[in-house]
């Protein structure tokens, strides 16, 4: 077994050294009628070529995204990753290293969530960032958890263009810790009336933007009536890309600000690990989350980092915790990191101009074909359409045809009467032959 | 300066009249470490005995702080919050956490006295 | 020839006393600023070709001021990250005994078997005709899953082992609920021993948290859980084997006591790597454990995630599994993601803990794992992690104090600092001149139930003649103990990068990112 080092003969005398003559008897304490003798199920193990073989095999019947015009989005996107990226994060020291706990052995790792943390301040116009969250959608949950420490209330309000799976996500820890979720109906066309919700009793107003149906919000005067009524303001995005071009969270007064961070640096991995990017008001950082990294001085006064702030955390606080969190997403966040780097606030605006132009384009084709209609006033890089029809139909239809039309809304929203939406995203990667494509296999199903 | 008591938490109480100063003691810093952070309670704030009061916190540790004795907040150390580091140099002094007015003076009398705290401190030993 | 006229080829006089260097360097230790001291504003290092012309469509919420993150080209932002990553210890560099963490080997051929674009250009969102076979490597991974704990179900999609846990707990609560007993059970008992994640996942849910001390050879009596137990009991979180390197071997007669009190029996499974193929969990009675794909499966710690915790569940909590699951059906494999889906199949699904599938890019590295290990490469694996351990043990126990006695320990061996008493050294000093001797340090100061813990893991990646040397290494420290060398340990790490961090000034006035140094007429004032 090629990742075993020992030889029989090693085995033997180190079973002498330790005194005892077969290995089962390091294994006495296991009841003895519960030992295993083998795992008769189960096939014994294979060379490379053979698991290359296998998994291969398993992986050829997925259609991937870079071998048709594609234009699938809700909450993962399907962006250019520069190649630099995936070496760096592949070198050995970062790969196979673990969570910080000796910084003089980590500076590293630590380095890097020092930028990771200054990056995603920055983009989200926040105070502070944590060093990431296992992906947007647990950091939403943790932030309504959060908003519920800080107001010392625990009731959170969702809006209706909160990304589905995100809602599910509160709602489903909000019922096991005992808390009140508000969901809003599904909001199509940012019409909803949040503001009528927010009153003394409210912890917390979660609204995404853009929003899970592409709209772009303005939340201030959300903010406003949350802060009139001592209630936070939790920002949410899943498109971390479209905050190179808009105007970020917390300059429109969000208290916490969380999303998805995939689109830069991570690839799509049907749909993980991803990261999480969580920041928030310097006056809540005690309340906050998640790992901290924090700049520091070694014993001759050079400068290095270290994790920081623990006592907020479960190894030490126990049961009293603001999170049960032990990890973040470490390799994804230096991914994003090194993306990040790469692309600069130059780089980062220039390829979301992209992104909104050619998500316009599309929908300026969109928009002739007869029958179809796009929905969105405003948008960044992904927008619903309405068909004349079932719109997940349509979808099979069109990969029948190798394009990736987008996302059935009834998929995510089974019950709320869209069966005739879909969501269309499209992004850097999107040709003119991908959208010529994308009209003539859609014209062909209609 | 009036009489000091300890509890088995390792608080002390310095009673003044019917106001007592708390805080933690020499001992309780010294297991702690550098101590980084404190919260305090707002002056005003009715405490019961046992109740959370504070918490403190090093670099490795969080403790809450349960008020000895029943009473109101008079009035907190603010000067903890930036200068932390009192509680370390000074705990029995200057690094004092809060001032009680004492609502019911039957429960001084469960408390230790110095010696027996030093007592007590050998026999955790 | 040319080396007559050239460079000289031997080392010359040598140089004893370093001297110090312009740069701060030390040779290949480079200080490294940060990307936002070096980067400018107007640079980026990826080129994209100019949109054509189009009308914005933002709804007037355009960004109006600078975000104020410069750009590196790729030759700095390579070299950047190069030499950060040459400041960080990991597996590959050497014996990584961090106890509990299961810092084994991370087999490259996963790497690249994850990297295939049918896995990792694949959205978890396209039509499910379309990836057949990322549904194929989730149901797989169930099966080996399964078949390896002997147990009914598996909830594929919490992120890592802490979301696992909560994954676990709210089944149990979801089972109670259904019975009617919500406002009756709610307390979890947590042995002393317990990771910190325990506590804190039970109380995340409003459980109310009891604690179980642990007896005097470092198990937990059933005994006195069964006194602990009773009608209030929702469940017990075991770690099994548990902190202390030790399996439960009570662990049938607690399962007995939590289940007679009408409680359900959670198994911490971080330390699953030390019995898989030996005994399964199934078979002791467990209801819900969550396996760490980072720890028994080896998928890369990565520097802190990303992890992936899939649970396991009995039969009793099997309906309660979230959503998504995936279905073998006569047509292939579905998709089954939300609760009303879910109750058509006769589940009772308690909601979701993700978006999406979970962690697929560890589904596949983990499957691949399992596959090259096969059903007797996977014992064997064990029985090596349990055999380096006991090596370990049987090399320092003369010279180490060991908390419960010198007896067979699992995949790691706990010591304590009693053999450290009043030599000036603690815990945490031999913890960094190990450092020195090019080792990362053990786990330290956990579990919390032994005084100043040293806890050591080795796994089964470890060459005989790696661990002798290990061995020899830490034999020298403890001598060097003995002799009153306390410099070697208190001023540790002389060698590393930077020398002790001052963890109390980062505390006590936290920075936590870049802000540029104030301009200098500022700063004047």
């Amino acid at each position: 077994m090629r990742y075993l080092p020992l030889t029989q003969d090693d085995r033997a005398g180190m079973l002498a050294k330790i005194g005892v003559d077969h290995i089962d008897a390091l294994f006495a304490d296991i009841p003895a009628d519960k030992l295993l003798s083998s795992l008769p199920k189960l096939p014994a193990h294979k060379g490379e070529i053979e698991v290359e073989r296998v998994m291969g095999r398993m992986a050829a019947r997925n259609v991937t995204a870079s071998s048709v015009p594609f234009f699938v989005g809700a909450g993962a996107y399907k962006h250019h990753v520069p190649a630099t990226v995936d070496h760096l994060i592949q070198r050995s020291e970062f790969l196979t290293s673990y969570t910080p706990y000796q910084p003089e052995i980590a500076q590293g790792t630590l380095q890097y969530l020092f930028e990771f943390q200054t990056q995603v301040a920055a983009l989200t116009g926040m105070d502070v960032a944590n060093a990431s969250m296992y992906d947007g959608s647990t950091g939403c949950g943790e932030a309504v958890l959060m908003a519920h420490r800080v107001t010392k209330r625990n009731k959170a309000v969702l809006s209706g263009g909160l990304h589905p799976h995100y809602a599910s996500v509160v709602q489903t820890l909000s019922e096991m810790a005992q808390a009140e979720v508000v969901s809003l109906a599904p909001d199509l066309l940012a019409g909803e009336d949040l503001l009528s919700h927010i009153d003394e009793t409210v912890s917390c107003v979660v609204v995404q933007t853009p929003d899970f149906f592409g709209n772009i919000r303005n939340l201030r005067a959300i903010a406003d009536k949350c802060h009139a009524h001592g209630a936070l303001l939790i920002a949410v995005f899943t498109e971390v890309m479209s905050l190179g071009l808009l105007t970020p969270p917390g300059e429109m007064g969000a208290d916490i600000v969380v999303g998805e961070g995939q689109s830069i640096g991570n690839a799509l991995n049907f749909g993980g690990p991803y990261v999480g990017l969580f920041a928030t008001k310097s006056a809540y950082v005690r309340q906050m989350p998640g790992r901290l990294c924090g700049e520091t001085m070694d014993a001759e006064g050079t400068r290095g980092y270290v994790l920081t702030l623990s006592t907020r955390e479960q190894h030490i606080r126990r049961d009293k915790a603001t999170s049960n969190i032990c990890t973040n997403s470490g390799l994804c966040s230096l991914a994003f990191t090194i993306h990040m780097s790469l692309l600069g606030q130059t780089g980062l605006k220039r390829v979301a101009e992209i992104n909104h132009a050619n998500a316009v384009a599309l929908a300026d084709l969109l928009d002739g074909v007869s029958g179809v209609s796009v929905l969105n006033t405003s948008f960044f890089n992904e927008f619903i359409v309405r068909v004349p029809g079932n719109a997940a139909h349509f979808v099979e239809q069109m990969a029948a045809r190798d394009v990736m039309a987008g996302v059935p809304v009834s998929r995510l929203l089974p019950d709320a009467g869209l069966d005739d939406v879909m969501l269309v995203a499209s992004t850097e990667v999107n040709t003119d032959e991908d959208r010529a494509a994308f009209v003539d296999a859609l014209k062909e199903v209609l | 300066m009036g009489e000091t008591k300890y509890t088995e938490d390792h608080e002390y109480i310095r009673i003044e009249g019917d106001v007592v100063v708390v805080g933690i003691s020499d001992y309780a810093q010294s297991q702690l470490g550098d101590v980084v952070f404190v919260e305090l309670p707002k002056a005003g704030k009715k405490l019961a005995k046992g109740e959370e009061a504070a918490v403190v916190e090093s670099v490795k540790a969080a403790s809450e702080v349960y008020a000895p004795v029943s009473g109101e907040v008079l009035e907190v150390n603010a000067a903890l919050e930036a200068q932390p580091g009192t509680i370390n140099e000074d705990p029995e002094g200057t690094g004092w956490f809060i001032k009680l007015k004492l609502s019911d003076a039957s429960e001084l009398s469960g408390l230790m006295s110095e010696a027996d705290y030093k007592t007590y401190l050998a026999s955790i030993h | 020839m040319l080396n007559r006229q050239g460079r000289p080829t031997t080392p010359g006089t040598s140089v004893t006393a370093a001297h110090l260097t312009f740069t701060g360097n030390k040779a290949l230790a480079q200080i490294e600023p940060l990307i936002f001291e070096t980067g400018r504003l107007d640079v980026t290092g990826v080129d994209y070709a100019a949109p054509k012309p189009f009308t914005s469509r933002l709804g007037g919420m355009e960004r109006k001021n600078e975000i104020g993150l410069p750009g590196l080209s790729e030759p700095e932002a390579m070299r950047h990250y190069v030499r950060l990553s040459q400041k960080n210890y990991g597996i590959d560099t050497g014996l990584f005994p961090l106890g509990s963490c299961t810092m084994k080997h991370n087999p490259r051929l996963n790497e690249k078997i994850a990297r295939m674009p049918g896995f990792g250009d694949v959205h978890p969102l396209q039509p499910v005709s379309t990836v057949q076979g990322a549904l194929e490597v989730m149901h797989t991974l169930s099966h080996w899953l399964m078949e390896l704990t002997g147990m009914d179900a598996v909830a594929l999609s919490p992120k890592a082992g802490a979301h696992g846990e909560l994954c676990g707990m709210m089944a149990i609560k979801a089972a109670i609920a259904a019975k009617g007993e919500s406002a009756m059970r709610n307390v979890v008992l947590v042995p002393d021993s317990a990771h910190g994640t325990n506590p804190a996942t039970a109380a995340l849910i409003h459980f109310v948290v009891k604690a179980v001390p642990v007896r005097d050879d470092g198990t937990v009596d059933p005994k006195v859980v069964a006194e602990l137990a009773g009608p209030d009991t929702a469940a017990i979180m075991l770690t099994n084997p548990n902190t202390c390197g030790l399996f439960e071997r009570d662990v049938l007669a607690i399962a007995d006591a939590i289940h007679a009190a009408g409680g359900y029996f959670y198994a911490d499974g971080a330390n699953f790597n030390a019995i898989v193929g030996k005994t399964r969990p199934g078979d002791l009675g467990v209801d819900a454990m969550h396996i760490n794909l980072h720890k028994t499966f080896s998928t890369p710690h990565g520097g802190g995630g990303p992890g992936a915790g899939p649970v396991v569940l009995s039969e009793r909590l099997a309906p309660f599994a979230p959503v998504p699951f995936v279905r073998h059906t006569d047509e292939g494999f579905e998709l089954v993601e939300d609760s009303a889906q879910a109750t058509q199949h006769g589940a009772q699904a308690f909601g979701r803990m993700t978006a999406f599938h979970g962690q697929m890019g560890m589904y596949v590295r983990a499957l691949a794992y399992m596959l090259s290990h096969g059903a007797d490469g996977l014992r064997q694996a064990s029985e090596d992690a349990v055999l380096n351990a006991n090596y370990i043990r049987a090399g320092l126990a003369d010279l180490m104090s060991l908390p419960f006695g010198n007896r067979p320990c699992m995949h790691e061996v706990l010591f304590d600092d009693a053999w450290l008493k009043d030599a000036g050294v603690t815990t945490l000093d031999f913890a960094k001149a190990m450092i020195d001797e090019g080792y990362h340090p053990m786990t330290v100061y956990f579990p919390l139930v032994v005084h100043g813990a040293m806890l050591i893991e080795p796994t089964e990646s470890e060459s005989r003649a790696s661990l002798d040397l290990f061995i020899a290494t830490l034999r020298d420290l403890a001598f060097s103990v003995q002799r009153g060398e306390t410099e070697r340990f208190t001023g540790a790490p002389y060698h590393a990068p930077v020398k002790r961090m001052d963890e109390t000034r980062a505390a006590r006035s936290p920075v936590l990112k870049y802000a540029p140094p104030a301009p200098i007429a500022e700063a004047a004032e």
